[in-house]
C-alpha cells in the first residue's frame, strides 16, 4: 500500500518515553533540511496531543488537517501549511483526537506516500508510548530516528521502541542523545554517551547539550535551527541534518566542551582501570 | 570500574550513580528483552539446578542463573560453583544407554 517515490525518505522520530524532545528535534530537523535544500514535509502523528505546529509558530495558520485530506474533504495542497520564512518547508497538521478511534496503519501509510510524491523527506513526530498511535505511525516510515536523554527511564523506554522497530524491519535506525550535561557527565553522575550506545547498540546521529534557548526558541515558536543561530543546541541540530543528508560531521565530544584544570581532571578519573 | 569508582571504594563511597544506573539499567534490559516472566524464570532455575545436581554436587548458596545483555543479545547465564562431582549414577542406569551397551 505505501507509495514508494523512488528517493523520497520516511523517517520516524520517535523516543518512547514523553517529554524527551521528539517534537523539537522534528522541528529543528525539519527546518535544517529545508535550509539545505531538501522539499521537507513534517507530518504530525500525535493526534491525541499535538504540538508541532506551536513550536513551528504555525497554529494560527491551520485551515485542514490530515483527518480532512484522508476523508478527502479537501486536497492535500490545502492542508499542507507551508513555513513562510522556510518555503522548503510544509506541516500537515494533526487531525482531532477523535480519530485515532478510527485511525488505522493504512491510512497513516496513504498519507505517508502521498507526501512523498511531493517532498524528498518525510519527517513523522510520532506520539509517546507504543500503543496504536507509535504503531500507526511506525507503519508508515522506512527509517527511524530514536531520542533518548541520558536518564534510565528514558533509555529503557527507548529500548523497547527500538526492539518493536526492529521487528519491522525499519533501517537504519539511529540514535539522537539529547540534554546532554558535560559537566555531569564529567562527574559521572549522568549515564555516559558510550554507556548508552553501548546499551542500546545504535548508530549515533547526533548529541544535543542542554540548553536554555531551546525554551526560549519554543516560546517564540521559531526552531533554533531557523535563524542561523549559533547556540549549542542550534549546532548539534544542524550537524544532525547534515549526517542525516549523509555528510560525515564528526561528533561532538561532551569531555572535550570542558576546559582547564578541572575538566582535566576528569577525564582522568574516567579511565577504565579493570 | 573507571579511576572514579576505585577511588570512591577506596573512601568508602558510594560508586558514582552513572556507574550505578548503567548496572541498574542492563539487568532491567535484560528481562524487558527477554520477555520471560519472573515465575518461568524461577521454574527454569529450579530444573537447572535439578538437572546440574544429578551429576555435580553444587553449591545451591553461591548458584546462579541470570539473565544478562550485550549488544542486544540477552544470553541465560548460569553461575553454579560446584563442590565435587558426584559418582556416575549407577543406580538409575538411563535405558537408552544400557541398550546400547548391551
Amino acid at each position: 500500500m505505501p507509495v514508494t517515490t523512488s528517493g523520497s525518505r520516511s523517517i520516524l522520530i520517535c523516543s518512547g518515553k514523553g517529554g524527551v524532545g521528539k517534537t523539537t528535534l522534528t522541528a529543528n530537523l525539519g527546518i535544517a533540511l529545508a535550509r539545505q535544500g531538501m522539499r521537507t514535509a513534517v507530518l504530525d502523528a500525535d493526534f491525541g496531543l499535538r504540538n508541532l505546529d506551536l513550536l513551528l509558530g504555525l497554529e494560527n495558520r491551520i485551515v485542514y488537517t490530515a483527518q480532512e485530506v484522508l476523508s478527502g474533504n479537501c486536497r492535500l495542497d490545502q492542508a499542507l501549511v507551508k513555513h513562510k520564512q522556510e518555503p522548503n518547508l510544509a506541516l500537515l497538521p494533526a487531525g482531532n483526537p477523535r480519530m485515532l478511534e478510527w485511525l488505522k496503519p493504512e491510512d497513516m501509510q496513504t498519507i505517508v506516500g502521498m507526501l512523498r510524491e511531493h517532498f524528498d523527506v518525510v519527517l513523522i513526530d510520532c506520539p509517546a508510548g507504543i500503543e496504536d498511535g507509535f504503531k500507526n505511525a511506525a507503519g508508515a516510515a522506512e527509517e527511524a530516528i530514536v531520542i533518548t536523554t541520558p536518564e534510565v527511564s528514558a533509555v529503557r523506554d527507548a529500548d523497547r521502541v527500538i526492539g518493536l522497530l526492529n521487528t519491522r524491519g525499519i533501517q537504519p535506525i539511529q540514535l539522537v542523545l539529547n540534554r546532554v550535561r558535560p559537566k555531569m557527565m564529567a562527574n559521572q553522575e549522568m549515564l555516559g554517551v558510550d554507556d548508552v550506545t553501548d546499551i542500546l547498540a545504535l548508530p549515533l546521529l547526533g548529541l544535543v547539550l542542554e540548553d536554555e534557548q531551546v525554551i526560549v526558541s519554543t516560546n517564540r515558536g521559531e526552531p533554533l535551527t531557523l535563524n542561523g543561530s549559533g547556540s549549542p543546541a542550534a549546532q548539534a541540530y544542524n550537524n544532525i541534518a547534515r549526517r542525516v543528508c549523509g555528510e560525515d560531521v564528526p561528533l561532538l565530544d561532551p569531555a572535550k566542551v570542558r576546559r582547564g584544570l578541572r575538566a582535566k581532571i576528569g577525564r582522568l578519573m574516567h579511565t577504565k582501570i579493570f | 570500574m573507571t579511576l572514579r569508582d576505585f577511588v570512591n571504594k577506596l573512601l568508602g563511597r558510594q560508586p558514582a550513580s552513572a556507574t550505578t544506573a548503567k548496572q541498574r539499567l542492563q539487568l532491567v534490559l535484560a528481562h524487558d528483552r527477554s520477555d520471560l516472566n519472573p515465575e518461568l524464570l524461577e521454574q527454569m532455575r529450579r530444573e537447572i539446578f535439578e538437572v546440574v545436581s544429578r551429576y555435580v554436587e553444587i553449591d545451591l548458596e553461591e548458584g546462579d542463573v541470570s539473565l544478562e545483555t550485550e549488544d542486544r543479545v540477552t544470553a541465560l547465564v548460569a553461575n553454579l560453583p560446584i563442590r565435587r562431582t558426584k559418582p556416575l549414577p549407577e543406580a538409575e542406569p538411563d535405558p537408552v544407554w544400557s541398550a546400547s551397551q548391551a
